[in-house]
């Protein structure tokens, strides 16, 4: 009789080292890019915190921080093409900030204003999903209509560690592997899904394993490197867009932040755990160590940048509250592509009503 | 034109969109090489290949979540989820996702998405095959819920669902699928979405039915008349957007009515349309109206399921009642 097992230690792909050294080569591309990328990083930090800021001001309502995901998030969606499905989870808005989303418009979600989920006409993105997996199966369907249709896109799924226990997410890798699609499911295992530990979410040692149950590829990666996550989706997307089929990866990381802004995270977290990875394992940290040590970077030009940021957040946050306020008419407006009759007798109700004021 | 019977007229029109469409793309269970368990899809991998018919896994959640996937990325997904009873799989990604996705993207996106589904008693299947559920989707904003009861409708409404820009269930009575033949073009045609049909004329009661009640509230028309009482049927067929014009107008002229679903009684569309038509015609009204639907229990097994069911004889019950004020 045999028996399956899993057969060792896991892997972790990893490229630039905590101190900013190379593990290995680095891929090609990221000399150009590296610098930019660091940009967009410190970008999304400072506009992580602001939004935690303006929602302690009361300017903005629930916020789901992504601070110290940066690096697998911006190094993932580098990888894709503007015009590849993109299916996030809502705390991917520095990826999608990097995709093209503008801040101004990243921060209507949190405004909780209605325009935040009509998503730029140029990218195939869509809004962040709220119910935790379900999109999985939204990249999939999507990469199956690109196969069918004969187009050269692909489909990415971007989610949490706890996604990984729902059923979307095992029915997903299933059909995708059953039909071939071109779709990259890419997880952010953070070590908590709210307060419960990734150890308590699975009993597997990691989450990129599951994919040798499913036939498919799977790469597990150091998230708070971004060469090895950039390295890792383009690997991912030019085998899923040359006709290989679908690659599940697991991107490593840590929410350094609260769940949302609701959530105290002291409940449940070990700060001995917390400190490492806020310090040591930071993924801005690390790449500026590389650019330092390239001559690509130094503190003065942190500063003049960290400056330019905080200007351009400014700007981002009075366009955020400069947007006119919806018309709480227009909830009618895109229920159906034809409002039915009794829909027009509800609007005009609450138009009546409204005018009465 | 040719005599078709409601499985063999859906089954044309599937045949129908496959052909004159190529995003229209069929997924399910068994929808394949099978032909669906009741033979809707019957013969049309064959004809349309693998890639436009296609055996799903074992997986309802799976088969909506991608469909919606491959509805917004272009195709015209028709999903089967092979009885009504298992649709609670897929909840989810019904109510929470395809229905939602234009509302929450303000248009950006939508789901043309379709998804048949066989349902109702009077068959003996096993638990959990038989549920007439339409409440639960009737009550979630963004879904159509249309319900054939004749082949006529069957396949004008279905090919109106592919049409439509906007997902709907499509929710076909298992004990109709053969039960009767009629005139079913060979040329393509639609039933508009959002209308009933008055499917016969009358004065003084009017008898308010969909899918497999409506043969029943035909006979006990037939019944009634033979005592004198005169009774207007309307096929509801589209249960979300509800036609409330045609239902309202009938009552008004009658003053009576009798609402009668398989489903439980309790928040049930019956009970919509009655609040409903209070609303409009209140003042028309000569009795309290009447519900005769299934009792607020679980679907029974097949040895109990005949008297648990609407029947001609609660209905006549109903409508002497609604005579007598």
């Amino acid at each position: 009789m045999e028996i399956y097992r899993w057969p060792g230690e896991p892997t972790l792909h990893q490229i630039l080292r905590e101190d900013g050294t190379l593990a290995r080569e680095e891929p090609p591309g990221v000399q150009d890019q590296a610098q930019a990328w660091y940009r967009f990083m410190v970008f999304c930090r400072r506009f992580d915190q602001k939004a935690l800021n303006l929602q302690r001001q009361g300017r903005l309502g629930t916020y789901a921080p992504f601070s110290g995901q940066e690096a697998a998030q911006i190094g993932s969606f580098a990888a894709l093409r503007r015009d590849d499905w993109v299916f996030p989870s809502y705390r991917e808005l520095a990826g999608m900030m990097y995709h093209g989303l503008d801040p101004a418009h990243a921060l209507l979600f949190s405004r909780g204003h209605p325009a935040a989920g009509y998503m730029p006409k140029e990218l195939a993105m869509f809004p962040g999903q709220i119910i935790i997996g379900a999109q999985l199966l939204h990249a999939t369907g999507a990469a199956w209509a690109c196969k069918l249709r004969g187009e050269d896109r692909v489909a990415a799924a971007f989610f949490g560690d706890g996604a990984t226990s729902q059923g979307d997410f095992h029915e997903a890798l299933n059909f995708a592997s059953v039909f071939q699609l071109p779709v990259v499911f890419f997880c952010q295992n953070n070590q908590y899904a709210i307060s419960v530990p990734v150890t308590r979410q699975m009993a597997t040692p990691t989450v990129a394993q599951k994919a040798i149950a499913y036939q498919i590829e799977g790469i597990r990666v150091d998230g708070n490197d971004i060469f090895a996550v950039y390295d890792a989706m383009r690997y991912a997307v030019e085998h899923a867009r040359s006709g290989g089929g679908p690659v599940l990866i697991e991107a490593v990381t840590y929410r350094l932040g609260p769940h949302t802004t609701s959530d105290d995270p002291t409940r449940y977290r070990d700060p001995e755990v917390h400190d490492a990875w806020a310090r040591a394992k930071d993924p801005l940290l690390r790449l500026r160590r590389w650019l330092e040590r390239q001559g690509l970077w130094d503190e003065d030009q942190e500063r003049a940048w960290t400056a330019e940021v905080d200007t351009r957040l400014a700007e981002a946050t009075e366009r955020m509250e400069q947007t006119p306020m919806p018309d709480p008419a227009s909830v009618f407006d895109h229920v159906y592509a034809q409002m039915p009759p009794a829909l027009r007798r509800q609007k005009q109700e609450l138009t009546d009503l409204r005018g009465r004021v | 034109m040719a005599e078709r019977t409601m499985i063999a007229a859906i089954q044309h029109a599937l045949w129908t969109a496959l052909a004159e469409d190529p995003r229209v793309i069929i997924l399910g269970e068994d929808v394949g090489k099978n032909g669906g368990v009741f033979r809707a899809t019957e013969g049309l991998q064959a004809e349309f290949g693998e890639h436009r018919v296609v055996d799903t896994p074992l997986a309802e959640s799976g088969i909506v979540g991608t469909a919606i996937g491959l509805a917004v990325a272009g195709m015209r997904p028709v999903a089967e989820i092979q009885f009504l009873g298992f649709i609670y799989e897929t909840m989810d990604q019904i109510a929470s996702q395809a229905a939602r996705i234009r509302f929450r993207t303000q248009g950006r996106f939508h789901v043309p998405l379709v998804i048949r589904s066989p349902f109702g008693g009077g068959v003996r299947t096993p638990e959990l095959h038989s549920d007439s559920l339409e409440a639960l989707f009737v009550h979630t904003p963004g879904l159509q819920v249309v319900m054939p009861s004749n082949p006529y409708d069957a396949k004008g409404l279905l090919l109106a669902a592919i049409d439509s820009e906007d997902p709907v269930l499509f929710l076909e009575p298992m004990r109709l699928y053969r039960a009767q033949r009629m005139e079913v073009p060979d040329e393509r045609y639609t039933v508009p979405i959002g209308t009933a049909q008055v499917v016969r004329d009358g004065r003084d009661v009017t008898l308010l039915a969909w899918g497999p009640t409506v043969p029943l509230a035909l006979q006990a028309a037939e019944q009634a008349a033979s005592t004198d009482v005169s009774c207007e049927v309307i096929d509801v067929r589209t249960l979300a957007p509800l036609d409330l014009d045609t239902l309202a107008a009938s009552v008004q002229k009658t003053g009576r009515a009798v609402v009668i679903h398989e489903a439980v009684r309790t928040a049930g569309v019956g009970a919509e349309i009655v609040a409903s038509l209070n609303d409009a015609v209140f003042y028309s009204l000569l009795a309290p109206i009447q519900r005769v639907t299934g009792y607020d229990t679980p679907y029974p097994p097949p040895l109990v399921e005949d008297a648990w069911l609407p029947s001609v004889p609660r209905i006549l019950r109903a409508i002497a009642e609604v005579m007598e004020e």
